[in-house]
């Protein structure tokens, strides 16, 4: 029997670092190189095939520009299960902000959450500031999941999510507070379902 | 902050919220500002540290009320009326995605010096107290009137005529007792006060239909509430107006509206920068609500009137609710000798506003006196033995220009009615200034993956 579960997935990190680039990439396998500031799809989903029994539905949440001013609303951190928090390694302030948005989750988020460092734009080697030492060793220091990718040449996006896919509890039963809405089935009251079967009589 | 807007938001309040996700979605370029560093303005939901530095910044928040995170209080007590315009916003907008919603688990009316459930079902209604047996017969030919009711056939009219006649007029011709009009008008047509008696019909039939057809979508109550508080509400819609581009700066000062010589808007000073936009919106605290002295600005908002608000921390369920985890309990003006009903909401763990065995009721009502504390007294006393209380008095504002002239639309005051219909009212008003047009709700578009 095969089994679906869900997680929310948020993003994190400066901006132009490449966020929505990178979700870009591991859902649609794309890449726009003048691409602007996020605008109009900032809730993607993408299953990750984790064995023959098991997918995993990443229901990724995108800052949609509200990091910029520090403006995030408290909403954004609620019952994420994994975060990504990009920095840019052409660019070390980048990794001092990405720094800051960890301590952020710490403070906002669940503690069980599961956080990946992710530096990006490893296509632009050549004008790499932040070396793989610097910050594979402040992730170890944290206890956060480390990689480097780009979303450029799609190298090591897909690994970002399956690395994450392996790590998430799947044990814990899907309705329990702080998981995502177990396959896309809300748990509360669905607004936008049509109206119960006329009851008997009138109302009162 | 350079750039130039179409509009500029200040507060983020729900009304702005609403107003700033749809204009972004319309393709207007948006800046929302607010003073402070969370979201909501006086919608907003509180955590402990929150709530203390707002109404006892001497005191910290006693660790016997648990987690900080745990808590989300409502400043403005408010539920969703199922079947109302606000549930058609959210699901046109789709920011139902971001949100979880749960019942109110009961609506009860106060009575002769008892509560009894707002009856959900037939069964609960054959039960109920609220009505003796003829009475009941009356009240049933009464509904079934109001439910079979066509416009275009005069046969299910009775001869009756809701455009034209007084409602008092039509609960005289099914001869329903004052304690039953007092539930019917009060606790189903959700009025405050009783001067709909005297206007036609044709509201409070409408106002009926609604809160019995809500009752009917779900059962239990007519109410939803969205799980983590009513301050999810502004904070989803906020990110509806950033994902189509809104700009948001939180903890943002506002120090002044900047206007040209003809008095028209221009733009929004914070500190040395000014930001400019072709219109402003915003609720009435950045308009000189509440502001005195020398620099408060122009005053371009009308005091209403006032509601004082009792944030009640309870460690039980509210006595005679049969342990429900949530209620709405309405006190009829007449049943305590006011002008204007007593509210109670309540919410509790269930609702992931606190933590586990503690109860927040928030009673509230219109002021009449200068003592208004003494005027929720009835309401404080439904709640059994108070933990903690947290009370304030809120004026209520208007805007006193409808900002035709100098492009600066002012949204009004959350009032003291139970539900949002009047917030929308609120919105489809301000949309209508803004755009010169009525607001039509379009299904948004299906994102790519989904």
């Amino acid at each position: 029997m095969s089994r679906q579960y869900q997680f929310k997935l948020v993003l994190l990190g400066e901006s132009a670092v490449g966020k929505s680039s990178l979700v870009l990439r591991f859902v649609k396998d794309q890449f726009d190189d003048y691409r602007e500031s996020t605008i109009g799809a900032a809730f993607l989903t993408q299953t990750v095939q984790l064995d023959d029994q098991t997918t995993i539905r990443f229901e990724i949440w995108d800052t949609a520009g509200q990091e910029r001013y520090k403006s995030l609303a408290p909403m954004y951190y609620r019952n994420a299960n994994c975060a990504v928090v990009v920095y840019d390694i052409t660019q070390s302030a980048s990794l001092e902000k990405a720094r800051s948005w960890i301590r952020e989750l710490q403070r906002q988020a669940d503690p069980s959450i599961i956080i990946a460092l992710c530096g990006n734009k490893t296509d632009l080697e050549a004008r790499r500031q932040v070396t793989q030492e610097e910050a594979k060793k402040y992730a170890e220091e944290e206890g956060l999941m480390w990689c480097e990718a780009s979303a450029k040449t799609g190298e090591g996006v897909q690994d970002i999510f399956m690395a994450i896919a392996k790590k998430l509890p799947l044990s814990a039963p899907q309705s329990q507070k702080g998981q995502a809405r177990a396959g896309g089935q809300p748990r509360g009251v669905d607004l936008s379902s049509k109206p119960a079967a006329e009851q008997d009589g009138c109302n009162c | 902050m350079d750039e130039e807007y179409d509009v500029i938001v200040l507060g983020t309040g729900l009304t702005e919220c609403i107003l700033s996700g749809l204009l972004s979605v319309e393709g207007k370029k948006v800046l929302h500002m607010d003073r402070n560093d969370y979201y909501g303005g006086d919608s907003a939901s509180l955590n402990l540290t929150q709530l203390y530095r707002k109404f006892r910044p001497d005191q910290a928040p006693p660790a016997e009320l648990g987690r900080d995170r745990d808590y989300a209080i409502d400043l403005i007590p408010k539920f969703i009326i199922a079947s109302g315009e606000l549930t058609k916003i959210l699901v046109h907008t789709n920011v139902t995605r971001y949100l979880e919603f749960k019942q109110i688990a009961g609506s009860f009316v106060y009575r002769d010096g008892r509560i009894s459930k707002v009856p959900s079902t037939e069964m609960e209604a054959v039960k109920s107290p609220l009505m003796g047996l003829f009475e009941k017969r009356r009240a049933k030919q009464f509904f079934e009137f109001l439910q079979n009711w066509k416009d275009d056939d005069p046969a299910t009219h009775q001869g009756r005529n809701l455009d034209t006649e007084p409602m008092e007029s039509i609960y005289a011709y099914f001869k329903l007792e004052p304690g039953t009009q007092d539930f019917i008008g009060h606790a189903m047509a959700l009025y405050l006060d009783d001067d709909y008696k005297k206007k036609p019909a044709r509201q409070t039939y409408n106002r009926i239909i609604l809160y019995t057809s809500s009752m009917a979508r779900w059962g239990k109550s007519p109410y939803l509430y969205p799980l983590y508080g009513l301050g999810e509400l502004p904070q989803a819609f906020a990110r509806l107006s950033a994902i189509y581009g809104g700009t948001y700066m939180l903890d943002k000062k506002v120090d002044e509206i900047v206007l040209d010589s003809q008095g028209k808007f221009v733009g929004v000073r914070s500190g040395d920068e000014t930001v400019k936009a072709k219109q402003v919106i915003g609720d009435p605290s950045y308009f000189g609500a509440g502001a005195t002295g020398a620099g408060a600005g122009k005053m371009r908002v009308v005091e209403e009137h006032k509601v004082v608000r009792a944030i009640c921390i309870l460690k039980h369920p509210i006595p005679g609710t049969d342990d429900s985890d949530s209620a709405q309990i309405i006190i009829p003006q007449n049943q305590v000798g006011r002008r204007n009903d007593i509210y109670i909401a309540m919410v509790s763990s269930t609702h992931n506003v606190c933590s586990k065995d503690i109860y927040v009721a928030i009673v509230s009502t219109i002021i009449e006196t200068d003592k208004p504390e003494l005027e929720i007294r009835p309401g404080l006393e439904l709640l059994g033995p108070i933990h903690e209380k947290f009370v304030s008095i809120s004026p209520l504002f208007t805007p006193t220009s409808s900002g035709k002239e100098d492009n600066i639309f002012i949204t009004r005051s959350y009032d003291a009615t139970s539900h949002f219909e009047t917030v929308v009212e609120d919105v489809q008003d301000v949309w209508k200034r803004v755009m010169g047009s009525d607001l039509v709700l379009k299904e948004r578009e299906i994102e790519p993956t989904e």
